[in-house]
């Protein structure tokens, strides 16, 4: 059973990208899908001593809109201020960083972060994120039935 | 003539988006604001128009933190106007769950934002390479504070399970009674942290505050009390705001909280509720303030970390008294008569004294909506210890001097977000 936690929140446009992911995996087999707001060491919490983890979540480098990137949380440093932190700046960046120090990452933990450009209030993705986010689901999709 | 300024734009460690300025000339300070940059949230006017009963679900809403300090505010508002009281099994679930909120809240504040400050460290990831098991015992408070908020309001972060006149539904005896293993783990830890943290070297200062909070007759005042203060304030929470009021100041996106009388900045959070409470704390919590060397009434704002450790032992305490003696409530809640009126409500968060009053339409929809929040209330007592701490500290390079001023601003473990209803530090030198 593969673990996805899908972050952000659905009340602030495109910061629901990760959310919007979880909600098209639904029902998929082989995946057990969890909505969490981002808090740092509640993202350790929901991690720790699992096999396989995908985490989703809105992220702002200045790329373009909906541009999906991955990084492997076990090797790479996330950029630190890409990701939103929910509090006090303890974020996901810095849950897969703590979570190394102590040893409490999954056996494989693959982050997923789409391109997001509007975190005004309200509901609804802008189109290239919303986008992002079906090419996405269907890319996980594929991870887990292996095409 | 010489002029420093000392310039923060983006405070760490802090909920929220804020800043500090300050101008010295020929060391004076000139200048000093502590900024908040949070855009505004607006929520009182999302809830005009909106029905009484959804008032939990979006206040919840205004903190990650502490939201159960904003949805039984309001709740307790709405009772107000209602008329409804609640028994003693839905107010023993009520103090539960908001121990719960202190315990993740203190326990992520003393540890992971504010203890680096006092081990010369950046932040938490540089104290868990250098201690680890004070990192794990830190994750491991948080965890059983965010399991109390999950039993009793089915989730940890914006809880659901709140109502006005109770809850939606009450969590089962069994998994209650299952909190209190963890629970008596987070006492020992909790008067473990007291010792650690009464051991940390303290910057001498001592202000004289305007202390203001909840006080209950019975118990250390979380969720209920009237509204006191050292210097002969006692009023039920329903005169508030002929006490209280806020301003607006060009440097913060917060209002200010003024009192009206003009008697200056007050404080509410850690310190105000243990200097006007200190009779009410358990013997326990009192024994491990004592062992930590503070007396009845702490005035070092640098204190406020072992006080909010000795409110850890307090808030283990008294939820493992409730869990202990749980029995399920024979209704999760008690039915009402929804009525036209104005209500007051105001709890402890875990920073402070928060406000809340409402006015609801014969048909229950909110006609009028206002949040005092406790950081919005602390913003000129923070500036005016920040003038304290700047003062004593001129001989400091700006870097250390900065330093020392962001700490100052945590010791209040200031929620921006709420507020805004934090820090860029800009020093001047001239």
């Amino acid at each position: 059973m593969i673990l996805v936690i899908a972050i952000g929140n659905v009340f602030r446009r495109d910061d629901g990208a990760g959310p919007a992911v979880a909600e098209k995996l639904r029902g998929q087999d082989g995946l057990e899908i969890i909505q969490l707001p981002g808090e740092g060491t509640e993202l350790i919490e929901a991690w720790d001593g699992r096999d396989k983890v995908l985490v989703v979540d809105a992220m702002r480098s200045g790329r373009a809109a909906g541009e999906i990137r991955r990084f492997d949380g076990l090797r790479d440093d996330l950029p630190p201020d890409d990701f939103a932190s929910l509090s006090h700046r303890f974020g996901l960046a810095q849950a897969v960083e703590m979570g190394r120090i102590l040893g409490r990452l999954p056996k494989s933990l693959t982050i997923f972060g789409i391109e997001a450009v509007e975190f005004g209030q309200g509901l609804g993705l802008t189109s290239e994120v919303a986008a992002g986010a079906d090419r996405l689901a269907s890319e996980i999709i594929g991870l887990t039935t292996g095409q | 003539m010489t002029t420093r300024v000392i310039k923060v734009d983006a405070l760490a460690r802090v909920e929220g988006e804020g800043s500090l300025h300050v101008r010295i000339k020929d060391g004076v300070i000139k200048d000093l604001q502590f900024g908040i940059f949070e855009p505004p949230r607006f929520f009182e006017a999302f809830l005009e128009g909106r029905d009484y009963a959804e008032v939990p679900d979006i206040t919840a809403r205004i903190c990650g933190i502490c939201p159960i300090a904003y949805e039984m505010g309001a709740i307790q508002a709405m009772e107000d106007i209602f008329g409804v009281t609640v028994p003693k099994p839905i107010r023993d679930l009520r103090r539960l769950i908001y121990c719960g909120e202190w315990i993740e809240s203190h326990g992520l504040h003393v540890y992971l934002l504010h203890a680096p400050d006092f081990l010369g460290l950046p932040d938490a990831l540089e104290l868990a390479k250098t201690d680890r098991a004070l990192v794990e015992k830190a994750l491991r408070l948080k965890k059983i504070g965010n399991d109390i908020l999950e039993i009793v309001g089915g989730r940890a972060v914006h809880p659901i399970n709140l109502k006005v006149g109770g809850f939606f539904k009450t969590p089962p005896k069994a998994k209650i009674r299952a909190l209190a293993e963890d629970l008596k783990w987070a006492l020992q830890a909790s008067l473990e942290t007291v010792k650690l943290v009464g051991g940390f070297d303290f910057p001498a200062i001592e202000q004289n505050y305007q202390f203001v909070a909840l006080r209950h007759e019975d118990e250390y005042a979380i969720h209920e009390g009237r509204v006191v203060s050292n210097r002969g304030l006692d009023i039920p929470v329903r005169s508030f705001l002929d006490h209280f009021d806020e301003e607006h100041v060009r440097h913060s996106n917060a209002l200010h909280g003024v009192i009206k009388d003009g008697s200056g900045p007050y404080m509410v959070g850690p310190l105000a509720r243990y200097a006007l409470n200190y009779d009410k704390l358990s013997p326990l919590a009192v024994q491990a303030a004592k062992g930590a060397g503070l007396g009845p009434v702490v005035r070092n704002p640098f204190q406020s970390i072992v006080v909010r450790a000795v409110e850890l032992v307090q808030a283990c305490q008294d939820a493992l008294a409730i869990v202990e003696s749980y029995q399920e409530p024979d209704a999760p809640s008690v039915p009402f008569e929804i009525k036209a009126g104005r209500g007051h409500g105001a709890t402890e968060a875990p920073r402070g004294l928060c406000y809340h009053t409402y006015h609801v339409d014969a048909g229950g929809a909110i006609r009028f909506a206002r949040i005092i929040p406790p950081t919005a209330q602390n913003q000129k007592v923070i500036e005016s210890d920040l003038a304290a701490v700047v003062s004593a500290n001129l001989a400091l390079e700006d870097e250390a001097l900065k330093w020392r001023c962001e700490q100052a601003i945590r010791n209040y473990d200031p929620c921006i977000s709420c507020a805004t209803h934090f820090l860029n530090l800009t020093v001047v030198r001239e």
